[in-house]
């Protein structure tokens, strides 16, 4: 086979390989969908994040408007900084609330932004005061159980 | 067997073990030290392209389809007990990119390419063409090694991820076309779930670090086969058990590395 | 210093492995423009003394020296350089099958040199013109038969027209008219090129049209040297067998066995 002949499968093959992983990255993962447009960093503080990770998305009435850039624990308050990364396109109430949902019953747990009235807007830096942590499924147990003993307890002294 | 012997016996397969570990090290080394003048002469390497990709283009996408076909038909199975049958396509592709793809890709690529090299490497010995280099002055790693293992080491990422998107083809075409899951699910729980430098990238370096393995291997056994048809026989045998299990190996230490620690 | 021999190898002893010895503290010199004949049965260490010259092994004791020079295998730049001196014709050519004849017989001129393509060209065709294939420039080497194979092996040997080429055994498995091609082609390249040859064979008969000096080897020892007139000539046992081809004498017909009345069961 002639060295043109080598040369252009060769090419012809590499093309394809490249092609294969373009649409791997493109198609099959995140990588169309990975925020291009530049962010603005907001932090909130939780008493539980749960099982909140970096990366998770930041969702406002299911919309996915940024993620979470990082997660640290506040050495005065002792509670979870979450700092998270909203596209500049977006604009929110200062008093917008920040709670952690969980998609689906089991799935991975993602910050839902609810939108206040305040007529300003938050700006790179600031912090969302109003937060909801995350349900932790123990002391929800705990819980219930709690209550339940309270009833027969209560039932019992009647 | 006589007991007495049967210690020293082990001793003597253990060092000898070692001492074939070590010499398989600085082979690499040398290899690699000569990667930089296979540079220079890239046509070689390209030819080499050619003779380990082109050729295992076609083993790879048609295993590619089918393992595609046979994680949609599975993963439907197992995914509808649970009712998340929407998630086939996520996982069919992590499956591939992750997994299948790199490993399945790197296990042919030693049954056919390596073999292949293997093969010509021991024969080229046998007919003393690597001596009359060598007598030539010209270095037949260099001339003759180095290239091989550049070209392996291009390929086979290439060769893996041309694996994985036949893969979730093949996904496709069984799970949508012919079961009938919702297209937009599967693509966006796909889409949604597989990330392209946790999944994808490790992925490629997997394929990259098997490429390695596989091609310095193939090449090794060639080098130092007996210069008999028996030799290169056995040397070809041993490329296939022994790329595949550095592979399957390698594998495991590798997800341990790159999946376990939680994102 | 400029001495008549281009070669010497001095009080050589050498064995792959410690167990056995192929050479046995032997010397010979090969003579500058010479072709000087090599021969012993099998396994004697002929093939071994080549290598030893070419540098690929080192012998255990003594030394073997290139025009002056002793060769050292671990000073690679001296190798090289030695080397790029030297062409050897291998027992069944060594050609390189992934490339074509021409290609085969350009690959030293390519890797040694810069000379354009167009000189490349010219000197492949010459030195196949020599050998007489010059219409099998573009054969693959899967279409040429095993004479052909020499000759184009040899015709890459002296590609880059060293001052010394080594033949292993150029004539075995020849029929008698390649045979006499080859030999004709080893003394012609010699005479017009100046060069030192060393022809490494057991045809006894086709070395001594030849060759000027023959050395004889024989479990790793010289057992005899010199012109192929005297070597004819000599009286020395081991000398007569070979050159006359007798079938016993110093190197027994039988391979060592007890008695042979002990092996039939006969007798005592």
């Amino acid at each position: 086979m002639t060295r043109r002949n080598i040369e252009t499968l060769v090419g012809l093959f590499v093309l394809i390989g490249f092609v294969a992983i373009g649409y791997l990255a493109l198609k099959a993962a995140n990588l169309a969908a990975m925020t291009v447009g530049e962010t603005y960093l907001v932090t909130a503080r939780f008493d539980n994040i749960g099982g909140l990770k970096p990366r998770a998305p930041v969702k406002s009435a299911g919309v996915t408007v940024g993620r979470v850039a990082s997660i640290s624990l506040d050495g005065k308050t002792f509670q979870g900084l979450v700092t998270m990364e909203l596209e500049k396109r977006y604009a929110f109430p200062r008093d917008t609330s920040a709670s952690i949902l969980t998609a689906g019953l089991l799935g991975d747990q993602y910050v839902g932004l609810n939108p206040g009235g305040e007529d300003e807007n938050l700006a790179a830096g600031d912090t969302i005061k109003m937060t909801q942590s995350a349900v932790v499924l123990e002391n929800l147990i705990g819980q219930m159980l709690y209550n339940r003993a309270a009833e027969s307890g209560g039932e019992a002294k009647k | 067997m006589n007991l007495a012997d049967f210690l020293p016996r082990l001793g003597r397969w253990a060092i000898g073990y070692l001492f074939r570990l070590g010499h398989a090290a600085f082979f690499l080394v040398e290899l690699l030290k000569n990667i930089p003048a296979s540079l220079r002469r890239f046509y070689l390497v390209v030819a080499q392209i050619h003779a380990i990709g082109n050729y295992s283009v076609v083993i790879i996408a048609a295993s590619g389809l089918a393992v595609g076909f046979v994680l949609g038909l599975q993963g439907y199975y197992t995914l509808s007990r649970y009712g998340a049958s929407e998630s086939l396509g996520l996982l069919v592709a992590l499956s591939l990119v992750r997994e299948l793809g790199p490993v399945v890709t790197a296990l042919l690529f030693a049954g056919r390419a390596g073999t292949s090299l293997t093969a010509e490497i021991g024969l080229m010995k046998a007919g003393e063409q690597l001596a009359a280099m060598e007598l030539m002055a010209i270095d037949p790693k260099q001339r003759v090694l180095a290239p091989r293992l550049l070209g392996g080491i291009i390929a086979m990422p290439l060769l893996a991820a041309m694996f994985s998107a036949v893969g979730i083809f093949g996904g496709y075409v069984v799970g949508v076309l012919m079961i009938g899951i919702d297209p937009g699910q599967f693509w966006s729980q796909m889409q949604s779930g597989v990330d392209v430098w946790d999944d994808v990238g490790n992925g490629i370096i997997k394929s990259f670090v098997f490429g390695v393995t596989c091609t310095f291997v193939a090449l090794l056994e060639g080098y130092e086969a007996n210069a008999t048809p028996e030799g290169v026989a056995q040397a070809t045998t041993r490329t296939v058990v022994i790329s595949s299990l550095a592979v399957l190996l390698l594998d495991f230490v590798l997800t341990a590395v790159m999946f376990s620690t939680p994102r | 210093m400029t001495s008549d021999a281009l070669i010497t190898v001095d009080r050589v002893t050498f064995g792959y492995d410690a167990s056995r010895t192929i050479l046995e503290d032997v010397s010979l010199t090969f003579a500058r423009g010479k072709i000087t004949a090599i021969m012993g049965g099998s396994g004697c260490g002929k093939t071994t003394l080549l290598r030893l010259i070419g540098g690929v092994y080192a012998p255990k004791k003594g030394t073997v020296s290139f025009d002056g020079e002793v060769i050292d295998t671990r000073n690679r730049e001296q190798l090289f350089r030695l080397r790029r001196r030297l062409g050897m014709l291998f027992q069944f050519g060594a050609l390189f099958t992934d490339l074509t004849v021409f290609e085969n017989v350009a690959f030293p001129l390519r890797e040694h040199t810069n000379l354009p393509e167009s000189m490349i060209r010219d000197i492949v065709l010459m030195k196949l013109n020599a050998v007489g294939l010059r219409g099998a420039a573009q054969l693959r080497i899967s279409e040429v038969s095993g004479g052909m194979a020499r000759r184009i092996a040899l015709a890459r040997a002296i590609a880059l027209d060293p001052e010394l080429i080594m033949y292993d055994e150029p004539f075995a498995g020849l029929d008698p008219i390649s045979m006499g091609v080859a030999a004709n082609l080893i003394r012609r390249l010699n005479d017009a090129t100046g060069a030192t040859s060393l022809i490494v064979s057991h045809d006894v008969k086709e070395c001594f049209l030849i060759s000027d000096y023959a050395y004889l080897i024989s479990s790793g020892r010289i057992v005899g040297h010199g012109t192929p007139a005297e070597l004819t000539a000599s009286d020395d046992p081991e000398v007569r067998q070979f050159i006359r081809g007798e079938p016993d004498g110093p190197v027994p017909f039988h391979y060592p066995a007890p008695p042979i009345a002990e092996g039939f069961g006969i007798g005592r």
